[in-house]
């Protein structure tokens, strides 16, 4: 019994390494590239260290050669405001699919279902227009507004909170909590697991978003870090092989490092609300 | 305060109707308990007390008004949950303080880094530290205060929602089964504390349970609820010695009351008390109220089919013989004890005896109505 329990482990393990090796290759690599000299990434026997270390020209490049810092910056403003919106909106938006009861609720909420099918590429050009004609374009306003409204957020929330007892609602609105309290008071405290997991899900879909931004914006100076990146590619890319991949690296790592950082409270989050 | 009326309170749920045309009144600082099987729309008819849900029809009154339009915080009411329901993100004494705050400190003051501005506040919060703290000392968690809910026994949960619903000093509390959630023996002593604490604070108390024992120990007053309607509204010796409806009597009382159709009694040869009434099909007693004796007229043939001895009583579970089901009858552990499979006759004191008509109705007996 024991043997097998144990020869079964280490096949899990060895399954999860394999699926973790080959989601993390391409990472690798384009670390690895981002530290080559020019030669050396066209060299035709492959190793993970370069000869010679390339690593402080290349990233020197990435951030000299285009305004990383303006681009990151972009980033994380334009991040920031899409998550606040999209909270501004889905919370009260779930809470009243999910608690209150009223006409037409089951109507609104199938509405949402099928905005959830909708992929938003399709709605790209309905934005362009609307944008154009408020004159918005290439603004920050026009990374910004077509996400406030997140279906997948409400759907989400709308879920969780559901699982929340009436009876929690109840004992707060005898304490004489408003509505709005009871929403920022009890249901957000409540569900951080799904506000975090939430937020994960949408910082990482527009600090990596390229369709969007290619359509909405054009100067530099208001670029986000996926589209700021393109500026390298213009040029001979060849040449620019590292300085691409450092700057690829710089990017990602603020995401990388929110993550880990953040890591530890995720998981106490969703211990402390699975005690009754 | 003053007393509450019931006013032939309807609620449906869809299709289903959930409280049928309840009337009731509950007497300034009495304890009345609504019992009933799961299910009968108790927790429905506090919720509508409480102004959390509204009723479909019929009126709630507080002396004499209307409260119908007037929100949950607005009713002067506490409510203790089944299932508690604290907060979980916040300590003890914040559950506990929570209700004082809203109703004492402004909105502008409870918001979190600005509240802190208004000078107001500062003596405010002194004032309900001392008060939670009383609160909790009371109900013996004072040494809880820091902890989150999730860090407390089930008791000591209970005891925290106490203390959130008495810290206010509410005119009414309505209860709904805090102690089913309880191990027996916390339950027996729960039970005492919160009349305890009845007796003390002297105000209204509703209380919901699915279990007769509490209802009978705790109350000034029953209500016996069933499908949605009231059965009988009476304190718990007349439930019990006077039910007027065999599915009452057969609701309160371990173990259950005895019934015997009358075509059984009658091939059994029991005797027929002094004027069974034309309409009763059904003849119910205490198992109490019989005694096992020697073999007569007037007497229920059977034999035993177990026994039970609590050390105080024994119980003897009789088959009746004629197909007439089984009874329960109560000796004294002095009395020469049955063994399973004697034959046994039971021997109904008569004036114990209840009779019911086909619609579960009680029906006075003749001869007790002519005296
Ligand atoms: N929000 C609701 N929606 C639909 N049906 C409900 C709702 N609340 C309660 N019910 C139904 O009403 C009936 C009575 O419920 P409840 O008052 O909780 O009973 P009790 O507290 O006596 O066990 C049950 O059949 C229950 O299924
Ligand atoms: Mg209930």
């Amino acid at each position: 019994m024991r043997r097998r329990g144990r020869a079964g482990r280490i096949a899990r393990h060895v399954l999860l390494a394999c699926t973790a090796a080959f989601a993390l290759a391409p990472f690798v690599w384009m670390i690895s590239l981002s530290i080559k000299p020019p030669q050396e990434i066209f060299q035709a026997d492959f190793h993970l260290w370069p000869t010679q270390f390339y690593g402080f020209e290349n990233y020197r490049i990435a951030f000299t050669a285009a305004p990383m810092f303006t681009f990151l910056l972009n980033g994380l403003m334009v991040c920031a405001a899409i998550f606040t919106l999209q909270l501004l909106v889905c919370v009260p938006c779930a809470y009243a699919l999910a608690k209150l009861r009223f006409h037409g609720r089951d109507t609104l909420f199938a509405a949402v279902l099928v905005g959830l099918l909708v992929p938003p590429q399709a709605l790209a050009i309905p934005h362009f227009v609307l944008l154009y004609v408020f004159g918005l374009l290439d603004t920050y306003a026009a990374l910004i507004l077509p996400w406030a409204i997140s279906a997948f957020g409400i759907f989400l929330l709308r879920q969780f909170f559901r699982a929340i007892p009436d009876d929690v609602i109840h004992a707060a609105r005898l304490d004489g909590l408003g509505e709005f309290e009871i929403i920022w008071r009890i249901m957000v405290p409540m569900s951080a697991p799904a506000l975090a997991a939430f937020g994960i899900f949408s910082v990482v879909a527009h600090w990596n978003d390229l369709f969007w931004p290619l359509i909405a914006v054009r100067s530099a100076d208001i670029s986000t870090p996926a589209l700021g990146i393109l500026l390298f590619r213009d040029d001979e890319a060849g040449q620019f092989l590292g300085p691409l991949m450092a700057g690829a690296a710089i990017i990602v790592a603020p995401l990388l490092l929110a993550f880990l950082i953040a890591q530890r409270r995720f998981i106490d989050g969703l211990a402390v609300t699975t005690m009754k | 305060m003053a007393d509450i009326e019931l006013h032939a309170i309807e609620k449906r749920y869809g299709d289903t109707r959930v409280v049928n045309g309840v009337s009731l009144t509950i007497r300034d600082g009495e304890f009345l308990t609504l019992v009933g099987p799961s299910g009968c729309g108790k927790s429905t008819l506090l919720r509508i007390i409480a102004g959390l849900e509204a009723q479909d029809g019929g009126e709630v009154r507080v002396g004499g008004t209307c409260v119908d339009d007037r929100r949950p915080k607005e009713r002067d009411v506490a409510m203790v949950f089944q299932s508690y329901a604290l907060y979980p993100h916040l300590s003890v004494f914040d559950n506990i303080a929570l209700p004082l705050r809203t109703r004492r400190l402004s909105f502008a003051e409870r918001l979190p880094l600005v509240g802190r501005a208004f000078p107001r506040r500062r003596g405010i919060e002194r004032a309900i530290r001392a008060e939670v703290e009383q609160a909790a000392a009371m109900l013996d968690v004072a040494h809880l205060l820091h902890r989150k809910p999730g860090q407390l026994s089930g008791g000591q949960r209970q005891r925290v929602a106490l203390g959130r619903a008495m810290v206010r000093h509410p005119a009414v509390f309505l209860m709904d089964e805090p102690l089913s959630n309880l191990d027996a023996k916390l339950r027996v002593q729960m039970r005492a504390e919160i009349t305890a604490l009845h007796r003390r604070l002297g105000v209204t108390f509703i209380y919901v349970t699915h279990d007769q024992a509490e209802a009978m120990t705790m109350s000034d007053r029953v209500a016996v609820m069933m499908g949605g309607e009231l059965l009988q509204v009476a304190p718990p010796e007349a439930l019990y010695r006077d039910p007027q409806d065999l599915r009452v009597a057969e609701m309160i009382g371990s173990p259950k009351i005895n019934v015997v159709s009358r075509a059984h009694w009658a091939a059994l040869g029991g005797a027929e008390p002094g004027g069974l009434h034309a309409e009763t099909t059904q003849l119910a007693f205490r198992p109490e109220d019989a005694a096992i004796a020697g073999p007569g007229a007037g007497t229920l043939g059977g034999s035993v089919a177990s026994t039970e001895n609590l050390g105080s009583d024994i119980f003897l579970n009789v088959t009746l013989t004629h197909g007439a089901g089984a009874i329960v009858v109560r000796t004294h552990p002095d009395a020469p004890r049955a063994r399973a499979g004697d034959p046994v006759c039971v021997r109904v004191e008569h004036a114990r005896l209840m009779q019911f008509d086909s619609q579960g109705r009680r029906r006075a007996a003749l001869a007790r109505v002519a005296a």
